[in-house]
């Protein structure tokens, strides 16, 4: 019994990470069909902001406001990834639209120019954050079982982040402008709607989210230049095997990885409960190639 | 009130239109005419923006909009409803409209009224309500059409652009969509620029026709002068 709940415990917690890194992808990749390979290197400048406001906190407030850094670190990696994915998307994104192979090889080409500019920034060795003490410890629900309040505390930002987008992109004036831009641009464009605008923000907002889970990966240990390029892959794959262009599918697919992943580590080693991961995923895209959700509606043309 | 002059036009190397002139004065009904292949729809995204012009002017109310990209367009009073209706598929019909009313005039409207559909715009088609919660991809076409329609005069356009807008849809809701297209006429508020096929139909509301052939202006003429000569010499197949 302890050990099937922490095994599930474990299986969600490396979900929420693994959703948190892909929302981000799912917004740029699912809805904008840009493959964009400086996802990892946005998630990395939202580790280097956390890493930053934590020294601004203790160079310049008092030490006991000091557990209170993080709080402001999520919103201040948000905006800083939000800029750099802004400044992106204009100088660079607009001129790719429509065109994925460029696309690809431009977007790694700056995730090594952002690499290369952390590297100089900050220094090649990995740089640690101190957790804020309030997320030190755990909760104890069995004798055996504690749950750490850092993976708590992850599930809980994804679940917000998650809701956030949600209402963004479902309910708001925004997000229908986006919604529309994303399914018919000419028809979109036509009815008014400033493509521009809603291209660079909805860029600038994947960028954001993807600074959050930096902000989130901090927790998990240190940072360094190359943070990014270890969650690519897992990125990639959970929108791919979710169904683009759906949160939902998305968030299965994050689950799904997760907790499979979790179960043949268990069963089996780390090594080859990857490849079997792998396996599995390959196979699911084998009989379903669009995904968990796919999009689909009586197609009249 | 619109005034294409000299217009060329066309995708990548190919030039479709050539020197092409046409007007809309307020609240007249114009109709665009030709066989297939011979540039109406081409014409119509130019005259929406969709594709550049290579020489001549659109202008609309004495402004020069060639230049300018689509959402102008439609915000300095311009409706669209294109061939083949492209609704938005994942979007509910509710939402569908809601865009449509992005280039509605801002002023007047405060914060509060950002959502407000006019009712004339949709009063037309008593069964969109009732679907308001349907995906626009989940309807009929002619379903679809109706809420093209919606989507278009949401913003109360002082010219509509119709683009074949019985193509492919059952009889009935044809008659339904004739009648719309009659009742915007009788309300005199909005200029109707219309490519169609049913000559029976062009004939009954049409004010002024323009016959298109080989991506140039081939005759223009009123309903008087759009006499059998000139139907076998340039629409007869």
């Amino acid at each position: 019994m302890d050990v099937f709940i922490l095994q599930l415990f474990n299986g969600i917690s490396v979900s929420s990470i693994l959703l948190l890194i892909a929302l981000g992808l799912a917004i740029t990749f699912g809805l904008m069909k840009v493959i964009n390979m400086a996802h990892g290197e946005l998630i990395m400048i939202g580790a280097y902001s956390t890493y930053l406001t934590q020294n601004l906190f203790h160079a310049y407030m008092p030490s006991s406001w000091f557990n209170w850094y993080f709080v402001i670190s999520i919103p201040a990696s948000f905006l800083i990834a939000f800029l750099f994915g802004l400044l992106l998307e204009v100088s660079l994104i607009r001129h790719l639209y429509g065109r994925p192979l460029d696309s690809l090889l431009a977007t790694w080409g700056v995730g090594l120019l952002l690499q290369q500019l952390a590297r100089s920034v900050f220094g090649a060795p990995n740089v640690a954050v101190t957790s804020p003490s309030w997320l030190n410890g755990g909760m104890r629900i069995l004798s055996d079982v504690v749950l750490p309040y850092k993976r708590l505390f992850i599930v809980g930002l994804v679940a917000a982040c998650l809701i956030a987008m949600y209402f963004y992109i479902y309910r708001s004036l925004e997000g229908r402008r986006m919604r529309a831009v994303m399914q018919n641009r000419d028809m979109a464009a036509c009815l008014g709607v400033s493509t521009r605008r809603v291209d660079a923000m909805t860029f600038a907002i994947g960028s954001g989210i993807a600074g959050i889970a930096g902000c989130a990966l901090t927790l998990m240990g240190p940072i360094g230049p190359s943070l990014g390029t270890y969650y690519i892959v897992d990125a990639f794959m959970v929108v791919v095997l979710g169904g683009v262009g759906k949160l939902v599918g998305t968030v299965l697919g994050a689950l799904g990885i997760g907790v499979f992943n979790t179960m043949f580590e268990y069963w089996t080693n780390a090594s080859l409960g990857k490849v079997l991961v792998f396996l599995c995923i390959v196979a699911f895209l084998q009989w379903r190639p669009s995904g968990f959700v796919a999009m689909r509606t009586r197609s009249l043309d | 009130m619109l005034a294409v002059r000299q217009l060329e036009a066309g995708y990548g190397e190919s030039i479709i239109l050539r020197d092409v002139s046409l007007k809309v004065e307020p609240g007249e009904v114009v109709c665009l005419l030709g066989r297939n292949g011979v540039g109406k729809t081409t014409l119509m995204k130019s005259i929406m923006g969709l594709l550049k012009a290579r020489h001549g002017t659109v202008a609309y109310k004495g402004v020069d909009l060639t230049k300018r990209a689509p959402g102008r367009r439609a915000k300095s009073g311009m409706g669209y409803v294109p061939q083949g209706r492209e609704i938005f598929g994942q979007l509910t019909v509710y939402e569908n409209i809601l865009i449509g009313l992005e280039a509605a005039p801002r002023e007047g409207r405060g914060r509060g009224q950002a959502n407000m559909i006019p009712p004339d715009a949709i009063a037309k088609f008593p069964v969109l309500p009732e679907m308001y919660a349907r995906r626009g991809g989940d309807l009929s076409g002619g379903q679809q059409q109706q809420l093209a329609f919606a989507r278009a005069l949401a913003s109360q356009p002082s010219l509509l652009l119709l683009d074949e807008p019985c193509e492919g849809i059952q009889p009935s809701i044809v008659d339904d969509i004739r009648e719309v297209i009659r009742s915007i006429k009788a309300d005199g508020r909005t200029a109707i620029l219309l490519v169609e096929q049913s000559l029976d139909f062009v004939k009954s509301v049409g004010d002024y026709f323009y016959i298109l052939e080989k991506g140039a202006v081939a005759w223009e003429g009123t309903l008087t002068q759009l006499n059998d000569d000139v139907i076998k010499k340039y629409l007869t197949v």
